[in-house]
């Protein structure tokens, strides 16, 4: 116990001589307070620099986003400006559009109960759109069309197709003047050849409807409900010939100085309410269908059905026309009935090619009891390297009245369209 | 005699009648026809349907560079434009993008939720031919449509008479959902 004590009393003293020893004098006390008030306004001084950057930096930060905010909005500008000049450029020439289409044939056939072969290369039809946009209402629409290449000398010929002035009456009503293709069968309106399958135009809607079929008039055509559309058209009419059997193609005045006197009244119903299908009828009247040019010969009347089906890359066609001709002339040849109808299953594998196959039938003398029907089988592909351009190869066998020329054989076809 | 006399009054008389009929035929059309061609909705409304009168504040995607070349890929030809805009909150985007059918331009509305079409909508409509497209019934084709590597991932049935309608609206349909996946 006396030995802790003592140890305790020796290093407080310890302690205490050590503290003594490093206290400070008041001099050092007063030194060392003058250093710290330097520092201290050092720091002061320091602190005022630093508030000051900062100002001035504040004042940077905010000039900076005004600037940013500038060149945002002058790029907006510029961009506004741009896009504004370049739409207005392209309005210039927006109004006229210029299309066209196109089809070089190749037909190798041979004739099974004669020597009327067709082996022919053929630049069918060449064909030039122009169009015309007035206003938002009013607009033009021309097809001009070359066919068989050469027309002085050669088989060919320069047709104008159509060339009319197409009116809005309102949103749901148009009217249309001038020439124009008749509002009847697939075919007849839309013939490009990227839009249908096989090298020739079917025999059936050639021979029956009788496409391609335009006339002089006045049309009127809208939609009535979802879908539903209809075609009211008076124009001038088809004049058929005791010359040709009365045969309804050769009746086809095509507005050049057809002869005018009697009208023909067409009326088309179609529906297209489902994606993939289209249904329509046409019916056809002409007071008399020879124009006054023929006593034999009465009123036409023609009624047309068909529908169109697509779904997936399936494909269905299928159409029926047949034309009813009154007068003793026409039904001492059996022309007062001319009938035709065919079916076209089709199949695309991929975008770019389709097979099909077509059954026709048609007879420009059903009226008779005679063998007068002629039939065909097409079986072909299309394939189309890009959307607007076609090549074709299909072959044909046709099934005629006895004596007649009946021609078996390929057909090959290059077509385009723009 | 009187038999061909008899046969060419009855014959007037029937043109007549026919040309009547036809006549009034056509003016009962014209008179209850539904609306076929012009706006069908406005930019406005359509944006205000998609997002429920909370229109969120547009966005726009510069075309340059690969943005550019792609677009030009989709569409067939160069976008006639320097940027898209487009509108966009948490659940889905609005587009409203314009395009060529045969030589009108057909104004498109295309709202896309998960990177998949919700719904579409023909906005104005030119054409002479091909209005039908605007009807749900073909327009309902593209809902839950997505892109499979840049193309849709179904066949869409066309209408006779509106095949470069139809192009257009599958072209702004696949170009609506390429922006809306990589951005």
């Amino acid at each position: 116990m006396i030995f802790k004590r003592t140890m305790l009393a020796a290093s407080l003293m310890a302690a205490v001589s050590a503290a003594q020893a490093a206290a400070p004098t008041n001099e050092e006390i007063w030194q060392k307070l003058q250093q710290i008030q330097d520092q201290l306004s050092n720091v002061q001084q320091q602190n005022k620099l630093l508030k000051a950057e900062n100002d001035g930096l504040k004042l940077q930060v905010d000039s900076n986003e005004k600037l940013a905010k500038d060149a945002t909005e002058a790029a907006e500008a510029v961009a506004i400006a741009t896009e504004e000049a370049v739409s207005n450029v392209s309005l210039l020439g927006d109004k006229t559009s210029i299309g066209g289409y196109g089809e070089l044939h190749y037909n190798n056939l041979d004739d099974q109960n004669g020597s009327s072969d067709k082996d022919e290369i053929d630049f069918h039809r060449f064909v030039l759109f122009f169009g015309h946009e007035f206003n938002d209402d009013l607009r033009f629409f021309s097809e001009l069309e070359v066919e068989h290449a050469v027309v002085e000398g050669g088989a060919g010929a320069v047709e104008l197709e159509q060339a009319y002035l197409q009116y809005d009456l309102n949103e749901n009503n148009t009217v249309t003047a001038g020439l124009f293709l008749v509002p009847v069968g697939i075919l007849n309106e839309t013939h490009e050849p990227p839009t249908f399958y096989g090298t020739e135009r079917n025999p059936v809607e050639k021979n029956i409807i009788p496409s391609t079929w335009w006339e002089g008039g006045l049309m009127a055509s809208g939609e009535i409900t979802e879908g539903f559309s209809y075609d009211v058209a008076v124009t001038s009419g088809l004049k058929t010939d005791v010359g040709t059997n009365y045969k309804i193609r050769k009746g086809r005045g095509q507005v050049a100085q057809a002869t005018a006197k009697d009208p023909a009244y067409t009326a088309r119903l179609k529906w297209t309410g489902v994606p993939g299908l289209e249904l329509a009828a046409t019916i056809q009247y002409q007071q008399d269908i020879a124009q006054g040019q023929d006593s034999s010969v009465d009123s036409g009347t023609l009624f047309e059905t068909h529908a169109v089906f697509e779904r997936g890359g399936f494909g269905l066609r299928a159409l029926y026309a047949t034309w009813n001709l009154d007068g003793d002339g026409p039904k001492s040849v059996g022309a007062d009935e001319q009938t035709g109808w065919y079916v076209e299953p089709s199949y695309k594998f991929s975008d770019n090619f389709g097979i099909f196959a077509r059954y026709n039938e048609w007879d420009n003398q059903a009226g008779n009891s005679t063998d007068t029907e002629y039939g065909q089988i097409d079986l072909g592909i299309n394939w189309w390297p890009h959307k607007d351009v076609v090549v074709k190869l299909d072959y044909q066998d046709q099934d005629v009245p006895k004596g007649k020329t009946e021609l078996d054989g390929i057909n090959v076809g290059l077509g385009y369209q723009f | 005699m009187n038999e061909l006399i008899g046969k060419a009054i009855l014959k007037r008389y029937s043109l007549q009648i026919t040309s009547k009929i036809l006549l009034s035929t056509l003016l009962f059309l014209i008179a209850f026809s539904v609306s076929a061609r012009g706006i069908y909705q406005t930019d406005k409304d359509f944006l205000a349907e998609a997002f429920d009168n909370n229109v969120p504040k547009s966005q726009v995607i510069w075309m340059k560079g690969d943005v550019s070349k792609k677009v030009a890929d989709i569409l067939g030809h160069r976008y006639a434009g320097l940027r898209i805009r487009y509108w966009q909150d948490e659940q889905r985007s609005a587009w409203v993008l314009e395009e060529i059918g045969k030589t009108e331009p057909i104004n498109f509305g295309i709202v896309i939720a998960d990177n998949k079409v919700e719904w579409v909508k023909v906005l104005a409509f030119r054409e002479s031919r091909g209005d039908e497209i605007r009807y749900p019934a073909f327009t309902k084709q593209f809902k839950e449509a997505e892109l499979t590597e840049d193309q849709l991932d179904r066949h869409i049935d066309s209408i006779s008479g509106a095949t470069l309608s139809v192009r257009a609206m599958t072209k702004v349909v696949r170009l609506a959902l390429y922006l809306a996946k990589n951005n």
